[in-house]
């Protein structure tokens, strides 16, 4: 504990509270920056002070309301917290999966003296603040390009706080052999507020596998504002996973901005197993032709959890394709929002879109806002769109049953089958089967934040059982 | 006795389907019920079965000197009763090989058994799927689904083989089948019958019980079992059709 007293903020969070610390601490957060960074964080800081932060007032923002989040007391730090015991944490790894791990702690990079890793093949790994120093080229080329200013607020606070994140460099035609595994953990004695920024590159060709995790450590509050800026050149190819499971405390907002250059293509999936508030804004941009991008979700809620998943994607050049398919499973009285915005631009001739979005609430006073939105100024497209919500059907229960099997057993079949259309999309079979298994145990209530995460598997060597054996015989 | 009705009236909505069946089923019999449509056939084996939306207003039904309205849907499976339904439920995204697995381990458990082993499984499965002339490849596939009408009705003789219930109520089961797939699903009745078991095949043809030869057959009009016979009355209700037993009752 650093105990500074301009690290503290332990008071609500308020648009004036920030514009105070950010005035109080300018000196701290500007330190290490190169110009653009420092031009750009005055700008975001400028856009920040007059927009505020979202409200229920406003459409976007209509079903999530951040009142209770932001109205906790938070901690907020400057600088890495010291003392904590790295190696402990970051020991474990997806069972059987071969995968350079990197690590965040409370989003600063976690070092171990290395604040960036060179592979071999020209790849860079590590910390965005230290990238900044010895490539001011590659990151001065596409910091901040891809989320632009004036447009999200939260955007804005992050790119006026944020002083580190991950940086990850895949030069041209280098296919990044391993996945690699970026794990965010929050770890902190008191409630904590942070903003961490990462910046992923991909060059003309490149191919990357990304294993994305957000996870609590303990059961502290935490309100996190994140903004990923991942560029794929030319052809380059991007299997994205983000793995969410944190504490019922946890507040997550995730912006993810994805551009895509001509022929590029993306896989994303985003399975959502735990946390408080979340709120997943995901922006596609297809900036040349002949991009395709797979955006993927599920969310597994219960209690009185929220999930939000925003899902914009601008067909600003013609011949992309793009596929949007979120499932979610609500239980108790969690709530959800699936808002898809597909943009489809006056030139972008031969757009081939599609969103979708099934929903299986197990309450009735569990709820979901569904709404997809097909956005279209070009004649020649393919579109559409799709969006049911129901309960377990009662045809398929009843036929289980009727073979002897009991209904707990048969509502964790049809809810499994339901989640793995998702899960079944992974493309790793070693991240498949670890979140085969994690989705199972979430559905039977067995899932621990902690203890069983991504992370923390604590004993790969005890491969989980079930009741029921889903597994492929 | 393995199967005993009495006076058993049920409902759907307040509407009164089955006026007072009385049917009494022994092990080792194969009983036909017949009758025109919509006199509450399948409603007789969805009662038995255990479906919530039939309520049972009066009656009794013991199985096994058991109350089985007592029981709840899978425990009266888990006693051996087994319907092959008419229209077999498209689940997407469960195997055939997880399902089977599932029920057959859930039935064991209830018997007090471990569940079967994986390699024991397998080669009950494998058996099976020839008993119905099941290409392999369907058994990886999801319960039913994109099953043509054949296919989905030989995947209910399949499971029917792979849980071997002691009472197995097959409801039409002929309906919309070729020649090639009822002679398919008739050997695997035939097959599977011994002296511990029972059948019950709801039809409304003939033409299933010339490969599946009944001892008893049941005509069931108006929610009621009018006539009782051996499996000459199929004959005459194929020759003559149902009309001349309408005028005897109504």
């Amino acid at each position: 504990m650093t105990g500074k007293m301009e690290t503290k903020l332990k008071e609500i969070i308020t648009k004036e509270r920030m514009i105070t610390l950010f005035e109080k601490n300018r000196k701290e957060i500007f330190k290490n920056d190169p110009e653009l960074v420092s031009r750009l964080r005055q700008k975001a800081f400028d856009s920040f002070t007059e927009l505020g932060f979202p409200n229920i007032r406003m459409e976007e923002w209509r079903n999530t309301d951040l009142k209770e989040w932001l109205g906790k007391q938070y901690d907020y730090h400057f600088n890495p917290l010291p003392g904590m015991d790295v190696q402990k944490i970051f020991r474990c790894n997806i069972p059987h999966l071969d995968t350079a791990v990197i690590g965040q702690m409370n989003g600063w990079y976690v070092s171990k003296d290395v604040p960036l890793i060179r592979l071999g093949n020209g790849m860079i790994l590590g910390s965005l603040a230290q990238a900044f120093k010895e490539y001011p080229e590659i990151t001065g080329q596409h910091y901040g390009k891809y989320t632009g200013s004036g447009k999200n607020s939260l955007t804005d606070l992050n790119t006026a706080f944020a002083q580190d994140g991950i940086f990850i460099y895949v030069p041209d035609d280098v296919h990044s052999t391993k996945p690699i595994q970026l794990i965010n953990v929050i770890q902190h004695d008191e409630n904590i507020f942070l903003q961490s920024r990462n910046l992923i590159l991909l060059g003309k060709n490149a191919r990357l596998s990304l294993v994305h995790c957000d996870d609590s450590y303990n059961h502290q509050a935490s309100f996190s504002n994140i903004v990923t800026e991942v560029h794929l050149d030319e052809g380059a190819y991007m299997d994205h996973y983000k793995l969410q499971n944190l504490n019922n405390d946890s507040a997550l907002i995730s912006n993810t901005e994805f551009q895509l250059e001509k022929d590029a293509g993306l896989v994303s999936n985003f399975i959502t197993l735990n946390g408080g508030m979340l709120r997943n804004n995901t922006r596609v941009l297809f900036n040349g032709p002949h991009g395709t991008a797979n955006i993927y979700g599920l969310y597994l809620m219960d209690r009185k959890q929220h999930i939000d998943n925003h899902v914009y994607v601008d067909h600003a050049s013609p011949d992309c394709t793009s596929v949007e398919m979120f499932k979610g499973i609500m239980d108790e009285n969690s709530t959800g929002v699936f808002n898809g915005h597909v943009y489809v631009r006056k030139d972008a001739q031969k757009t081939n879109a599609y969103q979708g979005n099934r929903n299986i609430l197990l309450t009735d006073t569990a709820k979901i806002y569904s709404k997809p939105f097909l956005e279209i100024y070009a004649d020649d497209v393919k579109c559409s769109h799709g969006s049911t919500t129901g309960q377990l059907d009662a045809e398929s229960m009843f036929y289980l049953m009727q073979r002897g099997i009991g209904p707990e057993s048969a509502r964790m079949l049809l809810m499994f089958a339901f989640a793995d259309e998702i899960v079944g999309k992974i493309s790793i079979p070693e991240l498949r089967n670890r979140i085969e298994d994690m989705v199972k145990k979430r559905l039977q209530g067995d899932l621990q934040i902690c203890e069983q995460c991504v992370l923390h598997c604590s004993t790969p060597e005890h491969p989980m059982e079930f009741d029921i054996d889903l597994s492929k015989v | 006795m393995l199967l005993s009705i009495k006076n058993l009236h049920a409902s759907i909505n307040g509407k009164e389907i089955l006026r007072g069946i009385n049917l009494e089923v022994n092990k080792g019999e194969v009983h036909a019920i017949m009758g025109p449509n919509g006199t509450g056939k399948s409603t007789l084996a969805s009662v038995i079965a255990g479906r919530e939306v039939f309520e049972v207003t009066e009656g009794d039904i013991t199985y096994k000197g058991k109350n089985l309205l007592k029981l709840s849907i899978e425990d009266r499976a888990r006693e051996g009763i087994f319907i092959g339904f008419q229209y077999p439920v498209e689940i997407p995204g469960v195997s055939i090989t997880n399902f089977m697995r599932t029920a057959v381990n859930e039935q064991r458990k209830y018997k007090g058994l471990d569940p079967v082993p994986a390699v024991e499984f397998l080669k009950m499965m494998e058996e099976n799927k020839r008993l119905v002339e099941i290409q392999s490849n369907l058994t990886n596939r999801s319960v039913n689904e994109g099953f043509s009408g054949g296919e989905k009705k030989k995947n209910e003789i399949f499971q029917m083989a792979m849980l071997e219930p002691t009472l197995a109520i097959l409801d039409e089961t002929d309906s919309g089948l070729d020649i090639d797939a009822l002679r398919i699903v008739a050997n695997g009745v035939n097959k599977l019958r011994t002296k511990e078991n029972a059948f019950v095949i709801i039809t409304h043809y003939q033409r299933l019980l010339d490969y599946i030869v009944p001892d008893f057959v049941h005509v069931l009009f108006e929610g009621r079992i009018v006539k009782t016979g051996h499996k000459e009355l199929a004959f005459e209700l194929e020759e003559k059709g149902y009309d001349w037993i309408k005028k005897e009752f109504e």
